[in-house]
């Protein structure tokens, strides 16, 4: 009987680290984004650009691999509105951000139109030698397919950058004090458009995992809610990429709990246990932001505050 | 070349800016077509006919933009407050349900008693769905652009819940709707059109929103907080208790425009009660946005909106277009709109010799 129970819990565990992973890409950019001081609420957009970009590329060159890339570089190019209406225009990042998770969604509905019903390519489970040897943390963490593998490597990456590089300083004074980070010769514009594009790519590669990883299908506004999901987790991570990694998990442990309850049925119904990520998702934002009431943690100092040298 | 801030707002700018903006976004959509082998102009000719070349088409524009406009004037209010109500979505979904609820008690009176009833319960099913970020935002500051937006997949999940089961009608051959609305729940509809009572009602409701921002008190109130927090703490105003007024009336009109559709279009509820492709509370927020924050200018938005919708299904039909283009002509134009809003706050310096700081309000 216990073991039975092992088998389960190691299987939802998997689970929540593959349900997890679109999240985790699209968080790393957004926390890089927002750290530049640039908000962009776009990313469920950019991950509809990304999925159908991916899927689209992956499946006409018959390699998936051609799709993660063609994602990362309409996701960067898709946010390339974002960054050049926010930064240069310095026009509100909120409705700007809005605006392009629409267009997103129109877009990725409009092209994906043929590829509706089609089967496509994917990335396949393949077990890592000696550590998938390891009990559970082994079948959870190393028994996964390569996108899996490849947010492994960004997250520490992503953490080393942010804080150990002239780079990440760079950034994180960009978003504290733009005219400080400017008066030491910082570009404040080129820090943000490359954050920016970076959120992009990134957020594009989330959108693909969905559609060459996850399913290997295109299905119209198949995201469902997590760019907004994301938005939340950010601040849950208190912009910080290792943290970030924690979260994506969480959620996606909790998507893959309702997938197996809906699978075992006991009586809750269908639809109440689908709203489990998202009324999960507001509860923690709500603790989040309770807990920064109390000890004002994480927000950089100008986030959403357009850049504008002349007006120092 | 730089931007230099501008002592007046351009009135001729904003005006031109909203006409070029959606001029360019045609042009810009054109190009999609085109890269799909569709010849934009046979396509934009027969969406513009179709809506407002004909006396059905316009009909069924004024039917879609009742939604529209009661919508955009609660995303409207809520903007002017700062308050980024993007929920409208699933308080228009909890509208419908509360309105629903009215009728699935098996209840079948006059329509004098029972379009009130539902009237009143898809407002407050609405209102209430909205007050949640309200009270949150209030309370603890919790950012309401996420609360708002995610509460719509809970609304829609709740909706499914109720016609996929309890409120599935046996007869319907498995499809997930309820049954038939009585007579009594149905709202009035003008002659043989599709365009009933409920677009009298959002009429009626603009102009009262006109008199609450241009007339009363709290109407002022609401414009300080938005346009001056701090300046409206020192005066007194609680802006707590106003977040959560004008999140009531804002939840409470997206509400409502759930309760005319389920009584008036759909007479039943069921799946998709705001069009898939290009939900009517997402439209909203372009609405809210592009209508300068006034209620006239909400109805106008929302009769183009309308009629890019029919136009839009038409071309769907005739020319096997996806439907998705409406969401990217109005994405496109809002986008163009904001770029263009810049253009009518600062000015084109190019920087070559006269660089002095003389003012001009060009």
């Amino acid at each position: 009987m216990e073991g039975s129970w092992l088998i389960l819990l190691v299987a939802i565990l998997q689970a929540a680290v593959r349900s997890g992973t679109p999240i985790l890409f699209v968080c790393i950019g957004e926390i890089y984004a927002e750290r530049s001081g640039i908000l962009n609420v776009g990313l469920e957009g950019l991950m509809l650009v990304g999925a159908i970009a991916g899927f689209t590329a992956g499946y006409t060159a018959g390699n998936p691999l051609v799709g993660i890339f063609a994602a990362a570089i309409a996701g960067a190019l898709f946010s390339l509105i974002h960054a050049y209406v926010t930064i240069t225009l310095r026009a509100d990042q909120i409705v700007s951000g809005l605006t392009l998770t629409i267009l997103g969604t129109g877009i990725s509905g409009f092209f994906g139109k043929p590829m509706i019903g089609q089967v496509g390519v994917g990335f396949d489970q393949f077990a890592i030698p000696v550590l998938s040897k390891i009990p559970i943390l082994g079948q959870v963490l190393f028994q996964q397919d390569a996108m899996v593998y490849l947010s492994f490597v960004f997250v520490p990456i992503a953490w080393w950058v942010m804080y150990k590089t002239h780079l990440g300083l760079a950034i994180r004074s960009v978003g504290e004090n733009p005219s400080a980070a400017d008066s030491l010769g910082v570009s404040v514009v080129r820090i943000r458009y490359g954050c920016v594009l970076f959120g992009g790519a990134m957020a594009g590669l989330g959108g693909a995992y969905l559609s060459l990883a996850y399913t290997t299908m295109w299905i119209e506004q198949m995201s469902g809610g997590r760019g907004w999901i994301t938005l939340a987790l950010v601040i849950f991570a208190a912009w910080n990429p290792g943290r970030a990694m924690l979260g994506a998990y969480l959620f996606g442990g909790a998507d893959a709990l309702q997938l197996r309850i809906q699978a075992v049925g006991i009586g809750i119904p269908t639809y109440f246990l689908m709203m489990l990520p998202y009324v999960l998702t507001i509860v923690i934002l709500v603790l989040a932001s309770r807990a920064s009431l109390r000890r004002r943690i994480g927000a950089p100092a100008a986030l959403g505050i357009p850049y504008a040298r002349e007006e120092r | 070349m730089r931007l230099e801030l501008r002592l007046e707002k351009s009135r001729k700018l904003e005006y031109l800016v909203p006409i070029v903006s959606v001029a360019l976004s045609l042009v810009v959509c054109a190009v999609l077509l085109l890269s799909t082998g569709t010849n934009p102009m046979t396509a934009y000719g027969a969406m513009l006919k179709e809506a407002f070349g004909t006396s059905y088409g316009f009909t069924e524009v004024l039917v879609k933009a009742t939604p529209l406009i009661l919508c955009g004037l609660g995303v409207m209010l809520a903007f002017k407050m700062l308050f980024w109500n993007i929920g409208a979505e699933g308080q228009l979904h909890m509208g419908a349900w509360g309105a629903s609820a009215v009728v699935m008690t098996g209840w079948e009176g006059s329509a004098w008693l029972m379009i009130p009833a539902m009237m009143l319960c898809g407002f407050a099913a609405g209102a209430l769905w909205a007050l949640i970020p309200a009270y949150l935002k209030v309370k603890l500051n919790t950012n309401e652009i996420i609360t708002t937006l995610l509460l719509n997949y809970v609304a829609i999940l709740w909706v499914a819940h109720f016609i996929y089961g309890p409120w599935k009608d046996p007869v319907s051959f498995g499809f997930p709707m309820t049954k038939q609305f009585p007579d009594g729940a149905q709202l009035l509809r003008f002659g043989d059109s599709r365009v009933h009572l409920g677009f009298v009602f959002a009429l009626v409701i603009a102009l009262l929103l006109y008199f609450i921002q241009e007339k009363s008190r709290w109407g002022f109130e609401i414009a300080v907080t938005g346009g001056n927090p701090k300046a409206a703490e020192y005066a007194g105003m609680n802006a707590g208790r106003n977040i959560l007024l004008v999140m009531l009336i804002s939840g409470g009109l997206a509400g409502l425009a759930g309760m005319v559709e389920v009584s008036a279009i759909q007479l039943k509820l069921l799946k998709d009660i705001s069009p898939h492709a290009a939900p009517y509370g997402y439209t909203a927020i372009i609405i809210a946005w592009l209508a300068r924050r006034n209620p006239w200018g909400v109805v106008l938005v929302s009769i183009l909106m309308g009629g890019l919708y029919v136009g839009g299904e038409t071309v769907q039909i005739t020319m096997k277009l996806p439907v998705n283009i409406v969401l990217i002509i109005q994405a496109l134009i809002l986008f163009f709109v904001l770029g263009g809003d810049i253009l009518s706050r600062y000015r084109l310096v190019f920087d070559r010799h006269d660089r002095k700081e003389a003012p001009s309000g060009g």
